[in-house]
């Protein structure tokens, strides 16, 4: 009788394949780029060895339209890319969101615009979180912040993915997909059935599925486009997630996902010691924002400090989430750059000094 | 049936057409004098004859036909501008037995979705491409296709197709007749009874292809435009026969149907979770210690941030994995952090790697280093001061003179290079400062059985970073026990008295027999 061990050492990009396989992915279409190449070597390796499908696309285009393909099919279906990547792949995201079709996407970002670098930056924000393609729709975004949590939400993405029948999105920077860490994998999941919308299973009428997303008749998509926002509606309601950590008291709020958090945390324990009540409210999501979490430290925030590896792109969500009660600042580095921790404290002390009224 | 067929409605078509919205259900929404309609007709028929109606999935384009699933009852999707094949690559690759149709228009395919079509193409997927071809763009307005004749009028060519500017038209039977591996492909033309029977047999002959799970079928149709193109429905079949015939001549271009054998396709994805287990989870070695193993005592109870820098080939980044695979088999939290990018492509290269017991916060050592490994002088002077005080400094004293650093700062100076040249390997530098790293980290921690515990650990580390190397593991083990020699004298204090039993030959051949590897899933 072999023994297996759960406890592995693995890439982020590595650990995301992991908890795609650990979730019954059956297909994974990629194509090669920087900081994100890792997720194909390694589908590319294990997903023949569970005899699921790998299949290297000839563009970024190519691979979230195999991706629509595979989702019509009722299967659960990947791709993984970087910045530039996503750019190419925004069309069929919306089609996704159209179809009503669930697929999970990695974006392992980089920093930009144009080529940029392939440092970590976090201003893939808004062509993920905001839309990005053509016409209104949301996904979901999740936001791990170690290697551990790659694992983890890459799970959960398929699962609420499906749930809500709507494209759902990795995001993690180039530091959290590029390290190793020591995680736990968790048991793979049971065997699934192909989802009912498949193409070759029929409707309620006996007739064979089909997938449209064009409605001519104004009323009509009005009603379709109405049942999305609904849905979407419903989402931010109940599926808002965030870590709080010390945020009980805090006077002074971090607000920061992905590797900023981590930084964020040392810069909240830095300030403690210093006797200055920092907190950190870390979205583990970011569609939908945790809106509540951050409300809920206004009883005692005087400041809140957005910390990103962008020109200032989440603290726009973090300012409608308070409603503008407390002053938001931003603390940020990019162009490849993380903020240092200290950075990080000069930003929260300065902030309490600006936001004592 | 085959009456049915011949005379009657193909029972593939729904009987009235609920699915288009608006009072008309029994007619199609296609001009007088399009080609659509009739080239739906004959896939409905050959599709209705070959019994594969529940397993055809119909890819609709951008364009005119955009609304083919208001008349098939097949599985049916309309997709985005051109990306037809890629969806159909996605939907016969994750369900084999599917036949797939790809329906597609001249601007769709020839223009915007050229790429993906090509590609599916060339990779020989188990799909059917119908390509009409009618020179213009139809649903748009009648703008000039890839395929557009020379000098003819559309809405973007009010003066004609001009060559020098436009180029010729896409020839794209003949350009996938260069590649390897379509097993047929065909253009026919819809314009008179005679090439209309033609055309029927080309579908029905590329759908048995498809049946047959075959692989890449292309059926080029020359097509009418009449509302777009300005004439009667003569003048279109003229134009058909006279003008695109001599541009885009009928005819088979290849036919390998009958050398290619009937494919049955498999598909058994492994999702059973105890099978799944067996390719993803690492196995449980017979050497190390127990996944339950918590050490202690008081090693790594505070976080030891570890920075190593060199130049790429010295082994840095995997001389941080060693020590984070070490550290997560003794159940620490581990990070390890690389310096990625144009860097890794020559040059300098650095890595990271926090070992703690608590939840390790930031992975980026951020001027909070606690033990730093240069083995360059360059890694040396921009990294040295990020030490802390009272932190430890490793280099390689083969090639660097002892650095000046302020006093509470302990300096480790290895012959790491030497050692290595002695062993017969270059390469095994980093090994001998692991072994070096093993005491300053473990030894003046740890005593007794608890150095054997981690020697343990340090040689699963090692084997798991050279897998399937057994000359290379047995090297870098000697290296591992010659650096921790060299660690202990320049600490100058006891280590565990195993050291020269274990650099002998019958002691690392007993660490690295055979079952002692993973199973090569778990490559790093």
């Amino acid at each position: 009788m072999v023994e297996y061990n759960n406890r592995i050492l693995l890439k982020g990009n590595e650990a995301a394949v992991y908890g795609a396989l650990l979730a019954n992915c059956d297909c994974f279409f990629g194509y090669p780029i920087t900081p994100a190449s890792e997720i194909a070597h390694t589908a590319a390796r294990l997903f023949p060895k569970l005899k699921r499908v790998f299949v290297q696309a000839e563009s970024e285009i190519g691979a979230i339209n195999m991706v629509i393909g595979a989702a019509a099919m009722g299967k659960r279906a990947m791709t993984g890319s970087s910045g530039l990547g996503i750019s190419l792949k925004q069309e069929a995201v919306s089609y996704l969101a159209a179809y009503e079709l669930p697929a999970v996407i990695l974006d392992i970002t980089r920093s930009g615009p144009g080529l940029g670098n392939i440092g970590p930056e976090q201003s893939d924000y808004f062509q993920v979180v905001k839309g990005g393609g053509h016409g209104g729709y949301r996904c979901l975004v999740f936001t791990p912040d170690s290697v551990q949590e790659m694992c983890d939400m890459t799970m959960l993405a398929f699962d609420l993915a499906e749930k809500y029948r709507m494209p759902a999105y990795v995001m993690a920077d180039g530091v959290i997909g590029q390290m190793m860490e020591s995680l736990t994998l968790p048991e793979p999941l049971p065997p699934r059935e192909d989802s009912p919308w498949a193409l070759n299973k029929k409707d309620a009428e006996g007739n064979a599925n089909m997938l449209t997303t064009i409605y001519l008749e104004h009323d009509e998509l009005e009603e379709v486009s109405r049942k999305l926002h609904a849905k979407y509606e419903k989402v931010k309601q109940t599926e808002q997630r965030a870590e709080n950590y010390l945020t009980g008291d805090a006077e002074v709020v971090l607000c920061a996902y992905g590797v900023a958090a981590r930084v964020a945390r040392r810069a909240v324990d830095v300030l403690r010691k210093k006797g200055i009540k920092a907190g950190l409210v870390r979205p583990l999501m970011v569609f939908p924002f945790p809106e509540n979490a951050l409300k809920d430290t206004l009883s005692h925030a005087r400041a809140i400090v957005a910390v990103e590896l962008s020109a200032g792109q989440m603290i726009e969500d973090v300012k409608l989430a308070v409603e503008c009660r407390v002053p938001v600042s931003l603390c940020c580095r990019y162009g490849g750059n993380i903020p240092s921790v200290a950075e990080i404290c000069a930003a929260a002390e300065n902030a309490l000094k600006g936001g004592a009224r | 049936m085959k009456e049915m067929v011949k005379f009657g409605k193909s029972p593939v078509f729904f009987d009235k057409f609920t699915r288009r919205p608006g009072p008309i259900q029994d007619n199609m929404h296609y001009c007088p004098g399009c080609g659509h309609g009739i080239l739906h007709k004959l896939i409905a028929e050959a599709v209705a004859e070959r019994g594969i109606q529940d397993k055809t999935i119909i890819l609709a384009p951008v364009g005119c036909a955009v609304f083919a699933y208001y008349y098939f009852n097949c599985g049916g999707i309309s997709v985005s501008h051109g990306r037809a094949p890629a969806v159909g690559t996605g939907v016969s690759r994750s369900t084999p037995d599917s036949c797939v149709i790809s329906y597609q228009g001249d601007g769709d395919l020839g223009a915007i979705g050229f790429n993906e079509f090509l590609q599916a193409a060339n990779r020989g997927e188990n799909m059917t491409v119908f390509f009409v071809n009618n020179t213009n763009y139809g649903m748009t307005g009648g703008q000039m296709a890839p395929t557009t004749l020379p000098g003819q009028i559309t809405t973007t060519t009010p003066y004609g197709r001009d060559v020098n500017t436009e180029g010729y038209p896409l020839k794209v039977c003949e350009m996938v007749d260069a590649l390897e591996k379509p097993i047929y492909i065909e253009r026919v033309a819809l314009s008179t009874t005679a090439n209309i029977m033609k055309a029927r047999r080309a579908v029905g002959k590329a759908l048995d292809n498809l049946k047959a799970h075959k692989g890449f079928s292309l059926v080029e149709v020359l097509s009418g435009c009449p509302v777009n193109l300005k004439k009667s429905a003569e003048d279109m079949n003229r134009f058909i026969d006279e003008n695109m015939t001599k541009y885009f001549p009928l005819g088979c271009f290849r036919d390998r149907s009958a050398e290619v054998e009937e494919f049955v396709p498999e598909y058994a994805p492994v999702h059973d979770p105890e099978e799944v287990k067996s390719i993803l989870f690492p196995r449980k070695l017979n050497i190390g210690v127990s996944a339950d193993f918590r050490n202690e005592s008081d090693i790594f109870r505070s976080e030891r941030r570890i920075k190593i820098a060199g130049f790429g080939g010295q082994g840095i980044l995997s001389l941080g994995i060693m020590l984070a695979t070490m550290g997560k088999l003794r159940n620490f939290n581990v990070s390890w952090l690389p310096s990625y990018g144009p860097e890794q492509r020559g040059g300098s290269a650095n890595c990271s790697v926090i070992l703690s017991r608590e939840k390790i916060a930031s992975p980026i050592i951020d001027g909070e280093c606690n033990l730093l490994i240069a083995m360059t002088s360059t890694a040396l002077e921009k990294f040295k001061g990020e030490l802390k005080p009272n932190s430890v400094l490793v280099y390689d004293s083969s090639t660097l003179e002892r650095p000046d650093v302020p006093a509470d700062i302990k300096v480790l100076g290895i012959d790491a290079l030497n050692i290595a040249r002695e062993i017969g390997n270059v390469k095994c530098a980093n090994s001998v400062i692991l072994g070096a790293l093993s005491v300053v980290l473990v030894d003046s921690y740890l005593q007794g059985d608890d150095k054997m515990d981690f020697d343990r650990a340090f040689e699963e580390a090692i084997i798991d970073s050279f897998n399937n190397k057994p000359e290379v593991i047995k090297q870098n083990l000697y290296a591992f026990y010659e650096g921790k020699k060299a660690g202990a004298k320049c600490f100058k204090h006891g280590i565990s008295g195993n050291i020269d039993k274990k650099a002998n030959d019958d002691a690392l051949n007993e660490i690295i027999k055979a079952d002692n590897f993973r199973d090569s899933s778990t490559d790093l």
